[in-house]
């Protein structure tokens, strides 16, 4: 009995602790709302829908044959100019997906968003 | 077809055989899919409008995923009546997991040729084909408890680790779709946090269905019942699960989250790793004690994943590091860790298993191949080191790079040497690999009435004597 004890004690700790996450510690701070979250969801589907994790990563979730996009946007080398170039033509490894002017800017608007929360990796 | 079989016999085989035949294609597959994502690392325009990296890589982790759970249930069905002494539960839930299972993955390969995805990490398939995956484990789940009808009071440790496997593998599928509410996927570091605690917890199911199969025939090989009854085992089994259950934590350094969630994670999973060392250690002091030469094979691959145990150990102890997790993480350094996990242990425990259901049922064949399994265990043994320092060697110089603030198309060049060293012994690990599967898919597909049809001689006869269960 005692291992069938130690079992339920083990998942019951898991039930809660998965409860907590689900709910606390985990939101952004950032309130979006209106277009402008319109826009994120919308980049944020299409960055799915594209299979973008192949090749890249957003906080360590993904592929390496594409640079890491957790904070393109603030990165001093890259930024707004960058990602949209790739965006609309492609790249030596990434295909041309033929993004249309407002698919573009929904990615981009998402990009931005995701490296609003990215404070960790801003740490001096 | 007959799949119904009588206790204590080997007339299951052919579910195994199905099952395990269906494992190997989606390994040799997955792994040339995985040998065409390294060509695409020194050939960016290797088939980039055909079969682009975005669609190759999904393609080469689902296959190996796959590989990894079905070859653990083909062993389980062959194993399930001499555990319990029952025929199966439910015979005609073999062929409908079978079929379900085969048509998931043709739907899911198909659309990832197709370019239709749910671009999410591992199940990166539409969500609807995650619902078809789960379906397709409930035939498997049904036989497995209702055949077992398990008294955990004194189960042995393997079946609380397959039922572990089983019960979490829903749960965790489950989980990783839960960004399909609003309350998840409108939260950016929730949504992330909660993919990697879903598929943290994911690897941990199949893991818990891989080593209980191992313990399971260390128990047989050494006719020694205390090795999954014991203590100890049930100690690794608990530090394991409790790793199943928090310890992806250690993935999220970078996410903005409580650090005391990853260090608790962290020492967790360090001593399970050491446990499990600690076990096959005694179990191979056990082993010389009874001289059972009945098990060499299986030993062979127990005692190479052994030492991958061992080597990844010291790997993850450093990149679990923070300060020097900062630098690993987004490297391939991570994917050394991986590979060492998901071919040097897994696939050498799961070639253990599979070669140890060989000997039960064709001793007397399998005898015969020894000599050409030695080698070839050799040869992938030696490709996954290079394959593995190979990994090693592009992190440590994408590590330079970010040091010295070079752009990503500078480090990918200055990292071209290692990219080739990974093509070069991937490919070598392939012909390795696909000596071992073509071995033993010549072992299973040969009838038992062939297997007498030569004379062996005595010492051939004397070293294949089965041990019966």
């Amino acid at each position: 009995m005692r291992k069938i004890f130690i079992f339920l004690g083990l998942f019951s700790g898991y039930a809660a602790y998965s409860y907590l996450v689900y709910t606390k510690g985990t939101e952004s701070e950032l309130v979006l709302r209106g277009i402008q979250q319109q826009q994120i969801e919308l980049g944020k589907s299409l960055y799915q829908q594209h299979n973008c994790t192949a090749c890249h990563q957003l906080y360590g979730l993904g592929g390496y044959l594409g640079p890491e996009l957790t904070t393109a946007w603030s990165d001093p080398s890259r930024g707004e100019n960058y990602i949209r170039a790739f965006l609309q033509k492609g790249g030596q490894r990434m295909p041309d997906f033929h993004f249309t002017k407002n698919e573009t800017d929904a990615i981009v608007a998402f990009l931005r968003y995701v490296d609003s929360t990215a404070i960790t990796y801003k740490k001096p | 077809m007959k799949y119904f079989s009588p206790p204590h016999s080997t007339s299951n085989f052919p579910v195994a055989r199905a099952f395990l035949l269906l494992a190997f294609s989606y390994l040799l597959f997955g792994l040339l899919l995985g040998c065409i994502g390294s060509f695409q690392y020194l050939w960016p325009s290797f088939l980039k409008n055909k079969l682009s990296f975005q669609q190759s890589r999904p393609l080469h982790v689902y296959l190996v995923i796959s590989w990894i759970f079905t070859s653990a249930q083909g062993a389980i069905y062959y194993f399930l009546p001499r555990v319990t002494g029952r025929n199966l539960f439910w015979p005609g839930g073999l062929k409908i997991h079978f079929i379900l299972q085969l048509s998931v993955s043709l739907l899911i390969i198909g659309a990832f040729f197709s370019g239709h995805f749910g671009g999410r990490e591992y199940l990166e398939f539409p969500p609807w084909l995650g619902i078809l995956l789960l379906l397709s484990w409930l035939p498997f789940a049904i036989n497995f408890f209702c055949t077992l009808k398990p008294d955990y009071r004194k189960a042995p440790v393997y079946i609380w680790s397959w039922s572990t496997g089983i019960f979490f593998f829903f749960i965790t599928v489950s989980e990783s779709y839960l960004w399909l509410f609003d309350h998840f996927n409108k939260q950016i570091i929730r949504d992330i946090t909660i993919q990697w605690k879903a598929l943290g917890s994911m690897v941990g199911s199949w893991n818990m269905l891989v080593y209980g199969a191992a313990m399971f025939i260390m128990e047989k090989i050494t006719n020694d019942k205390r090795i999954s009854h014991n203590r100890i085992s049930f100690a690794f089994y608990f530090l394991g699960l409790t790793n199943l259950l928090f310890n992806w934590g250690h993935h999220t350094y970078i996410v903005p989250a409580a650090p005391w969630v990853q260090t608790v994670a962290y020492v967790i999973s360090m001593t399970e790793l050491l446990l499990l060392g600690h076990i096959i250690w005694k179990w191979k002091k056990s082993l010389t004690a009874t001289k059972n030469k009945y098990g060499n094979i299986s030993y062979r691959f127990l005692s190479v994943a052994d030492g991958w145990i061992f080597l990844n150990l010291t790997l993850a102890i450093l990149i679990s590091v923070p300060s020097l997790n900062y630098y690993t993480h987004g490297t391939h350094i991570t994917v050394a860790h991986a590979m060492g996990a998901t071919i040097g242990i897994n696939t050498m425990l799961l070639f253990a298993v599979i070669f140890y259901v060989l000997g039960d049922a064709r001793p007397l064949l399998l005898q015969r191949k020894e000599r050409l399994i030695n080698r070839s265990l050799t040869l992938t043994n030696i490709a996954l080191y290079l394959f593995w320092f190979a990994l090693l060697g592009s992190g440590l110089v994408k590590i330079a790079g970010k040091l010295n603030n070079n752009s990503f198309y500078k480090i990918m060049d200055q990292s071209l040497p290692w990219f080739r060293g990974f093509a070069a012994s991937g490919l070598l690990l392939l012909a390795g690999i696909v000596a071992l599967v073509s071995t033993a898919v010549a072992v299973l597909l040969h009838s038992r009435k062939n297997e007498t049809g030569r004379k062996f001689n005595k010492r051939e006869v004397k070293r294949s004597g089965r041990h019966l269960i």
